[in-house]
């Protein structure tokens, strides 16, 4: 390995690194701007000046190549003197309004400055004021503190993969903006937020909450799809104010999509905050007591097969399986946690998980999508795609129509036909598959609600088990999941599995059940007739319109609970804030009910529980872990063949789950769709 | 020289006429096929000239198209190039050198007669809609300063007279001939004097 000096210090450092990565090896740090680890190098800060042996002028490290023998200085007098000339040219445009910048305590600028800043300034000319710009309902921006160092134009073309942000003018004159003011049309853009080094763009929603130092800060995960993003959720007494990305290179690097961002004011609006039981056609205020009693006398009176229960997709782990030990103890066997009838198979765990890794999406050479939609069904996953394609040209095919991905792909047909040619051998993308070391076929709900459900499913992992791409290194089989409950619910069985799918479904919809108890499921194609519907979520959403008891249980936010991503990995989620008003943790509430009925207890304490929920989990128990690629033992079976179309069901991404649905955030960010898209129909 | 703005009156459509069209396809030809993009000076040059020295937006969205680029990058490129003009400018475009050699030659002066006879404001219409001037950087004609060039010409070694000549030709729209004013051959000495001082190889 070649060798720098830095600071007369010898380091070895690889190939192709910069002078900056370089001097962080060495464990120097160096003041930046423009310079982000992930986006391309602009080198237009200069904050980075560095000195060079041989050189008379200092160099901007983020942007020249480490050499062998270089012989870098960091800490002499004109390193500090390039860094505070710098540094004043930046502050010579820049407000004085660090007390009503929201990015005060948290801003590159201000904490640098502390370092290179001046005191006083020079400047005696008047200050450059830029007039605000709008990027939608997310972004609010005071452009006059922007210093150009276009990490946010390199985001939005880079990793978000759409080409809306620019630098207009030059020079001093130069400007940030959306084409025309537009909003963004990313589903990642609040993460230009963090990467604003100063206060030029920050949250809407956010605006004057809270200082950064008064907040709580809890770390834990993402349930707004089944990503599984790592998160910190910041709280101020009850309220959780924000939510930010945790750097997780293997899950959402330092990204998350706008919904995890921004739900988070859902948490407030809404919510089940006390017992309801409904009277004479109205929902009347109740105490736990009389609705125990109330649901206690309806289960035993209640035949156990008119009795039917459905688990919500933001469910954890421990809720899943204490709600399944409770279905058992009152012996009900109609349970389910899918949204809409899809063929599963929880056979093994690798029939429903992403096997690939999102990390291993960076390895694939090859990508066939089927039936699914990654940008909306999984946002931070289609970052990955995207990062992939451009770096490697990755050769994108689908199967159905998914819109704009925000990378090009080839549609290869929308017919199940067309799947049936590639299992047979016959279609044009066989021969580079073939050709490929590590492809990805990944396979989304859409197609699995076909008729042809389990012959796409069956099929295709015959076919690729066939073709050794499901080997010792690498399974090209993936599920894209939607829901976080789902994995967690699927290594549970949580579904009607001796009678196959479909049952539930058409016993819900033939009104063949007397009782539905829903765990925060708000989700189910379902119209009421006769039914008596017990209720038990964080939000009044459209189940808890129709429902006879209400029993409130805390949101994701406000209580512990494990949950297994699309990947399979398993990870824990921690409680920022207090349960609101009168809710209890779900399994609490079946202690009661069980108390009630059978007088006796599930689970003694919330350890036993998650003893009893961790044994139950199919192979990693290990936390943040992937399970084992599977090779051995492959069960195969096939399905019929249907003639049908492969449509990709429209998710209504900003309004996915009832924690979105009440989010002011989230409605105003679905009506700027539906704007833009009646904008982009018309001109 | 502040960002350009873009002008409130925009026509709703735009597209190249067929002799445009044609020499934007040959200048397409110039470039690799992958590499589209690089013709977009060019193309945004031709839309000016054709769209009576100006670009509206439509010509930006229909330029987007054409090279398959984001209009954000249409947009940016047009807004960065002094030459590009995002609102109309009069028939007769003046754009007044205030470069260094010009300035020390009495630029300033032009300015202000530009100012009185044109418009108070740079890129402002005259009265009659047919005249807009603007301060521009070095026109690389510093051997005739002070100057201004007007749409194509260069109009050289001014002074105070002969430009309010000038300007008021513009405004009746019957030009004066443009080059030198103080007859010189090009950049050439006057009156045919030969500057060698003496020296021999100069």
């Amino acid at each position: 390995m070649p060798k720098i000096f830095i600071n007369n210090n010898e380091i070895e450092f690889k190939e192709g690194m910069t002078v900056l990565q370089a001097c962080e090896l060495a464990g120097v740090e160096i003041p930046r701007f423009c310079y982000h680890e992930r986006l391309s190098i602009a080198g237009n800060c200069r904050m980075c000046l560095v000195e060079m042996e041989k050189s008379a002028k200092p160099i901007a490290s983020c942007a020249m190549p480490a050499a062998e023998g270089m012989k870098i200085k960091t800490n002499t007098k004109m390193v500090e003197k390039a860094r505070k000339g710098v540094m004043e040219f930046l502050l010579v445009n820049h407000p004085l309004d660090c007390p009503v910048c929201d990015q005060g305590g948290e801003c590159d600028l201000q904490d640098q400055s502390l370092y290179y800043g001046f005191d006083g300034s020079r400047f005696k000319e008047n200050k450059r004021v830029v007039k605000d710009k709008y990027m939608g309902p997310l972004i609010k921006t005071q452009m006059t503190r922007c210093i150009h160092c276009t990490r946010c134009i390199r985001f939005a073309t880079e990793v978000a993969g759409v080409s809306e942000l620019g630098a207009i003018g030059r020079g001093e004159d130069m400007e940030i903006t959306t084409y025309l003011e537009k909003s963004m049309t990313s589903e990642l853009s609040g993460n230009v937020i963090d990467l604003c080094p100063v206060g030029a763009l920050t949250s809407k929603p956010y605006a004057f909450e809270a200082r950064p130092w008064e907040l709580k800060k809890t770390e834990s995960i993402d349930v707004m799809d089944a990503v599984g993003s790592n998160i910190r959720i910041d709280s101020y007494g009850w309220e959780v104010k924000r939510i930010l990305p945790r750097l997780n290179n293997s899950i959402n690097e330092e990204w998350i999509s706008d919904k995890t961002r921004y739900a988070c004011d859902g948490l407030l609006k809404q919510r089940l905050d006390k017992v309801y039981i409904r009277k004479e056609n109205q929902l009347v205020e109740a105490n736990w007591d009389d609705a125990i009693n109330l649901i206690s006398s309806k289960i035993k009176s209640t035949s156990s097969d008119k009795i039917a229960a459905h688990v919500g997709g933001l469910s954890s782990v421990e809720t899943i399986n204490s709600f399944k030990k409770f279905l058992e103890e009152i012996n009900v066997k109609n349970y389910e946690f899918r949204e809409k009838d899809f063929y599963v198979n929880s056979d093994q765990k690798m029939n429903y998980i992403f096997n690939s890794s999102i990390q291993g999406i960076e390895k694939a050479d090859f990508l066939l999508l089927v039936g699914a939609n990654p940008r909306h069904e999984a946002t931070i996953l289609n970052a990955r795609i995207r990062k992939n394609y451009l770096k490697n040209k990755l050769p994108i095919f689908s199967i159905g129509d998914p819109g704009d991905l925000t990378y090009p792909y080839k549609i290869v047909g929308n017919k199940t036909e067309d799947i049936q040619k590639i299992l047979d051998g016959k279609s044009e993308i066989n021969n580079l598959l073939k050709k490929s070391k590590n492809p990805l076929v990944i396979i989304g709900e859409s197609a699995l609600e076909l008729k042809s459900g389990k012959y796409i499913f069956e099929g295709f992992k015959e076919f690729l088990y066939k073709n050794r791409f499901i080997n010792e290194e690498w399974n090209s089989f993936n599920i894209l999941i939607q829901n976080a409950a789902t994995v967690g619910a699927l290594d549970l069985n949580f579904f009607n599995k001796p009678n196959g799918s479909g049952n539930f479904f058409d016993k819900l919809n033939n009104h063949n059940f007397d009782l539905l108890y829903l765990v925060g499921s708000d989700e189910l194609n379902f119209q009421k007739n006769n039914e008596f519907i017990i209720y038990q979520g964080s939000h009044g959403d459209r189940m808890a319109q129709i429902a006879d008891v209400i029993l409130p249980s805390p949101a994701y936010t406000e209580q512990n609970g494990f949950f297994i991503n699309l990947e399979g990995r398993l990870q824990k989620a921690f409680k920022a804030t207090n349960p609101i008003g009168n809710a209890k943790e779900d399994w609490k509430i079946f202690n009661l009910i069980v108390d009630k009925i059978k007088n006796k207890n599930l689970f003694i304490n919330y350890k036993t529980l998650i003893e009893d929920s961790l044994s139950k989990i199919k192979e990693n128990k290990n936390i943040d872990t992937l399970p084992e690629l599977q090779t051995k033992k492959i069960n195969l079976t096939s399905g019929n063949f249907y003639s049908e179309e492969v449509s990709i069901r429209p998710i209504d991404y900003y309004f996915s789950n009832p924690v979105a649905r009440a989010s002011k955030t989230m409605s105003d960010c679905r009506l700027e769709k539906i704007r833009n898209l009646e904008n982009r129909k018309t001109g | 020289m502040s960002l350009k703005k873009i002008h409130d009156n925009q026509p709703d459509k735009f597209e190249f006429t067929k002799a445009n069209l044609e020499l934007a396809d040959k200048i397409l030809k110039k470039y690799p096929s992958n590499q589209k993009k690089s013709a977009i000076m060019p193309l945004l040059y031709l839309v000016q000239n054709q769209n009576e020295n100006w670009i509206p937006l439509a010509a930006m969205k229909y330029i987007g198209k054409f090279l398959s680029m984001p209009y954000i990058n249409v947009y940016e490129i047009a807004t960065f190039y002094s030459m590009y003009n995002l609102a109309p400018v009069g028939k007769y475009f003046v754009q007044v050198c205030t470069t260094s050699p010009c300035a020390l030659r009495g630029a300033n002066k032009l300015v202000d007669i530009c100012k009185e006879k044109i418009s108070n404001n740079q890129n402002e219409l005259s009265q009659n809609k047919l005249c807009s001037w603007t301060e521009v950087e070095c026109l690389g004609a510093c051997i005739n300063a002070p100057m201004m060039q007007v749409n194509e010409d260069y109009y050289e070694d001014l002074d105070e007279t002969n430009t309010k000549k000038i300007l008021n030709s513009f405004l009746e729209d019957k030009p004066l001939k443009p080059g030198s004013y103080r007859n010189r051959n090009n950049s050439a000495p006057e009156k045919n004097q030969i500057l060698t001082n003496g020296h021999k190889n100069a």
